[in-house]
């Protein structure tokens, strides 16, 4: 690095013949990854540190004798970068078939995670066959694990070690680790057990970064078979303050799942077990589909129209005035709600009966 | 939050107070957990042993409600030891002498016998926050809902003041806000001072200025809180209109509560569920929910986003601002004419300084903290920097007070409730949530182990637990998470209705209920159901 930034210039790489600028600190695949190069990876995850194990994003480097791993080394000014060669291409197409010809499926459904069509794409990409190396088999299922949110199907797992990666270095909750060597190599929870006897929060962060499907979301594959196209709708979670952005799963009418959306700014891609599997009250049979009046015979709650609804609320909350006067009705609004909803109930108050007589829930 | 979240990962120490950070806001934790795996130090108080005291460097375990002494104490420990930044007082202050004099004589020793932790242990925490270059305070609800809640925030901002740290990356005194909008209902008008953007209802200015949007007069002087009006349910206030929240429920005081709104001559409830509130409501109008409903939202740190419909709600739901805004126009009133969520916002944005530069367009991404007064202000991400915004930071002269009841013969027992990681709140969601009750489906009370033992219950078994309100029947749990004498519980099961104890008392100046200290009696009981009683 030595010329770098001298001037205040921007220091400078050559990638596939081009000249790409950096900043200090940035590896070849950062580079090349901004700069919408396409290298292909299957152990990472750019919020996590560099790991250097699938070896697929090897980038040959001039004056360096053997390819080195470009998410793991720093772009240097006046490298001379190659990503597309033939033998690399080549080389990448074998690593995919022998990773893929370990696991029992390889390509999953999408509802089982955020990056679950990692591996499948790749398939594609090098026209690979998942059966060229037929042998032994890496991982065992754990089908005895009973938690109705993250499936661990490791058949399918390449020891990426994604899930572990992102359970330390970004939940902070290390409740899975590595066990055992080569082929006996085993994603596993403290003392091998169930995720619920461990440190494991279900937040599902390991089940959204996983690409292969071998971590899957329980609750999203539960809905495989609703019909329809997927739909993916940017919003807020609706639990606490923190404000995390989702993007919620749809097929028709029905929500399907939730996504951490990756780029979210206050939760840059991270959830809790609420965000993550939380949702589907909103389709519930208790909700209330239509406005409900007091019968004023039996006393009871009955299903009404709108049109009925909205005459008795006013005619109660007109007989209160008349006859207490416009100090006698107060407006609670909801901190659950969004704007629109506490700025309309101050309306209300303020506007049409010219009181400050609202509140919200913040004092409970 | 002075300062925006992702500051949490550039603080060099962290003071975390009065939060179960990683169970009420797990993501914001992880921000935590990452600045301390950089090498960050962090101090927890919490009476109890709270997940995020496990990774603390100095874990304070003060007797709830001491928060004020510890707090002047850790000041005088600041002061003698020669760390507060006196430029910065200088500079931005006003009231530091007073201060300095006020907090001489409190010693650790002093603090140490009112908060029940050795005086090292106080001094060492006084110390790493004193020596920090950019220390941050984080605190929930464990600060607020005390009789002196006021009290408790003002103590941390005497220690931020006195230590210069404001108005800098990684700095602040934050509160970490515990529902999705609960910032928003304040930004947009829904309390009884302020008009949107925290225009007081006193202000003349702000009161022509709504005269003339609103078209009419408004009360000159300022309405009552919520605490105050189920006070005076059945007297002075004859009707409500309760806007998802499951008063009877999330409430303390819950007989208190129950009565309060069935005393009302008529009641309005919008809500998504037949909640035990709207139950007793004349009319319930149903809402549309999250993922039903366009809008916006504010989180912790000012954050002004988008809420995006995805699916369309059940029957008839509708969206909140339409059924008030109908329900208006059904009263006679002008000028409820809304048709749609970005009308009601921008016209919000239009009345609010603190939302004047924004617009249901210009929030699409979801960029901008407030306040952004103007269309070409960048948004304010951290508050405080440069100057204070009015003027200059107030040193607050604190005393400890006792909470409103404190233990007795009678009442033993500390109580203390909060919330856990898969439920929130009363559980209208997250018990309706398929999986959820695999982690939690039931409530226990957190006991110690010596307790457990001292107090002939089982781990396991069952107890009855009475405050001067009520008593409720509910499981036992060994752990050593709750210190000894002090027991917890969440309010979010229904049946085991822990309101139904808390409520002794208020803040004076907030009126927020002191739902964090309840002396209580715990005695064994026979196994049986969950429930109140008796």
């Amino acid at each position: 690095m030595g010329d770098m930034k001298r001037n205040g210039a921007r220091a400078t790489l050559v990638l596939d013949g081009e000249r790409l600028a950096f900043a200090e600190g940035e590896t070849i695949y950062e580079v090349a990854d901004r700069h919408g190069r396409d290298i292909p990876a299957l152990c990472y995850d750019p919020r996590l540190e560099p790991f250097g194990g699938c070896r697929l994003c090897v980038v040959e480097v001039e004056g360096q004798r053997n390819p080195v791993a470009s998410c793991a080394t720093r772009a240097e000014a006046g490298m001379v970068v190659r990503s597309r060669t033939a033998r690399l291409e080549e080389r990448r197409r074998t690593l995919v078939e022998m990773v893929a010809s370990e696991n029992r499926d390889a390509r999953v459904d999408p509802l089982h995670g955020y990056a679950s069509q990692e591996m499948g794409a790749l398939l594609d990409r090098y026209d690979a066959r998942p059966g060229r190396f037929r042998g032994a088999r890496s991982g065992q299922s754990r089908i005895d694990d009973d938690n109705p949110f993250i499936g661990r199907d490791y058949d399918n797992c390449i020891s990426c070690y994604r899930c572990v990666r992102v359970c330390a270095e970004q939940e902070g909750d290390y409740a899975i680790s590595v066990a055992n060597r080569g082929f006996s190599t085993q994603i596993v929870t403290e003392f091998d057990g169930l995720l619920k006897d461990s440190a494991c929060t279900f937040c599902g962060q390991c089940v959204q970064t996983c690409p292969t499907g071998a971590l899957a979301d329980l609750k999203a594959l539960a809905n495989r078979d609703v019909p329809g196209e997927t739909k993916t709708t940017r919003t807020i979670c609706t639990y606490c303050g923190v404000g995390c952005s989702v993007d919620v799963m749809s097929r028709g009418d029905k929500i399907v799942g939730v996504l951490p959306a990756m780029d979210g700014p206050a939760n840059e891609g991270a959830l809790c077990v609420k965000g993550q599997f939380a949702y589907d009250f909103v389709h519930h049979r208790d909700r209330l589909a239509t406005p409900f009046v007091r019968d004023r015979e039996t006393g009871e709650l009955r299903p009404a129209s709108w049109d009925k609804a909205l005459d008795r609320a006013a005619e109660g909350l007109g007989k209160v005035v008349a006859e207490h006067g416009r100090h006698a009705v107060y407006g609670v609004a909801s901190g659950r709600a969004p704007h629109e909803a506490a700025y309309m109930m101050q309306r209300f108050i303020r506007a049409g009966l010219g009181t400050n007589h609202i509140d919200n829930c913040s004092r409970a | 939050m002075s300062n925006p979240l992702a500051d949490m990962e550039k603080a060099d120490v962290m003071f975390c107070i009065g939060t179960n950070m990683t169970e009420c806001h797990p993501v914001a934790a992880t921000r935590l957990k990452k600045a301390i795996a950089r090498g960050a130090r962090m101090i927890v108080a919490d009476p109890r042993r709270v997940p995020l005291a496990d990774l603390a460097h100095v874990h304070l375990p003060i007797r709830v409600g001491s928060d004020v002494p510890l707090l002047l104490a850790m000041a005088h420990v600041i002061v003698r030891d020669g760390l507060a930044d006196e430029k910065f007082m200088a500079e931005r202050t006003r009231g530091g002498e007073a201060f300095l004099r006020h907090v001489e004589p409190l010693t650790c020793e002093w603090a140490s016998e009112i908060c029940e932790v050795p005086a090292r242990d106080i001094e060492a925490a006084a110390q790493m926050y004193g020596r920090a270059s950019r220390g941050a305070i984080y605190y929930t609800l464990g600060i607020t809902e005390h009789i002196c809640g006021v009290d408790n925030v003002r103590s941390l901002c005497n220690l931020a003041l006195l230590t210069g740290n404001f108005g800098r990356e990684g700095t602040g005194v934050n509160p970490m806000r515990g529902q999705n909008n609960i910032q928003g209902a304040g930004d947009s008008g829904a309390i009884p001072n302020n008009y949107p953007g925290f225009q007081p209802v006193v202000d003349p200015a702000a009161q022509a200025k709504f005269r003339q949007a609103y078209g009419r007069e408004t009360d000159l002087e300022e309405g009552m809180t919520k605490v105050t009006a189920l006070e005076l349910a059945g007297d002075r206030i004859r009707a409500m209109i309760v806007d998802g929240e499951n008063t009877v429920v999330s409430d303390p005081d819950r007989n208190h509560c129950e009565h309060a709104l069935k005393s009302l001559d008529f009641l309005v409830v919008i809500d998504l569920f037949m909640t035990e509130t709207a139950q007793m409501a004349d009319v319930v109008f149903p809402a549309t929910a999250w993922a039903e409903t366009d809008g916006v939202c504010a989180n912790t740190e000012r954050r002004v986003q988008r809420l995006r419909a995805a699916v369309p709600p059940p029957g008839e739901a509708k969206p909140d601002w339409w059924i008030v805004s109908r329900l208006a126009e059904r009263m006679g009133w002008e000028g409820f004419g809304f048709q749609s969520a970005k009308e009601v916002f921008n016209e919000l944005c239009r009345l609010s300084p603190t939302y004047q530069g924004l617009d249901w367009d210009r929030i699409e991404h979801g960029e901008y903290h407030w306040p952004v007064p103007h269309a070409d202000h960048p948004g304010t991400p951290r508050l405080h920097e440069g100057e204070f915004e009015n003027g200059r930071g107030i040193f607050s002269l604190t005393e400890y007070r006792d909470p409103a009841e404190t233990i007795s013969d009678e009442y033993p027992v500390w109580l203390t409730t909060g919330r856990r990681l898969p439920s929130y709140h009363t559980r209208t969601q997250t018990g309706r949530s398929a999986g959820i009750d695999y982690l939690a489906a039931e409530e226990a009370l957190e006991v110690h182990p010596a307790d457990v033992a001292g107090w002939g219950l089982e781990d396991g078994g069952w107890a009855e637990m009475r405050s001067p309100r009520g008593n409720v029947r509910i499981k036992v749990r060994a752990t050593d998470r709750s210190p000894m004498g002090t027991v917890f519980a969440s309010f979010s099961f229904d049946d085991v209705p822990v309101n139904v104890l808390t409520g002794g008392g208020y803040d004076p100046a907030t009126l927020t209920a002191e739902l964090k200290v309840c002396p209580v009696a715990v005695h064994p009981a026979a196994a049986g159901e969950p429930g109140t009683g008796g």
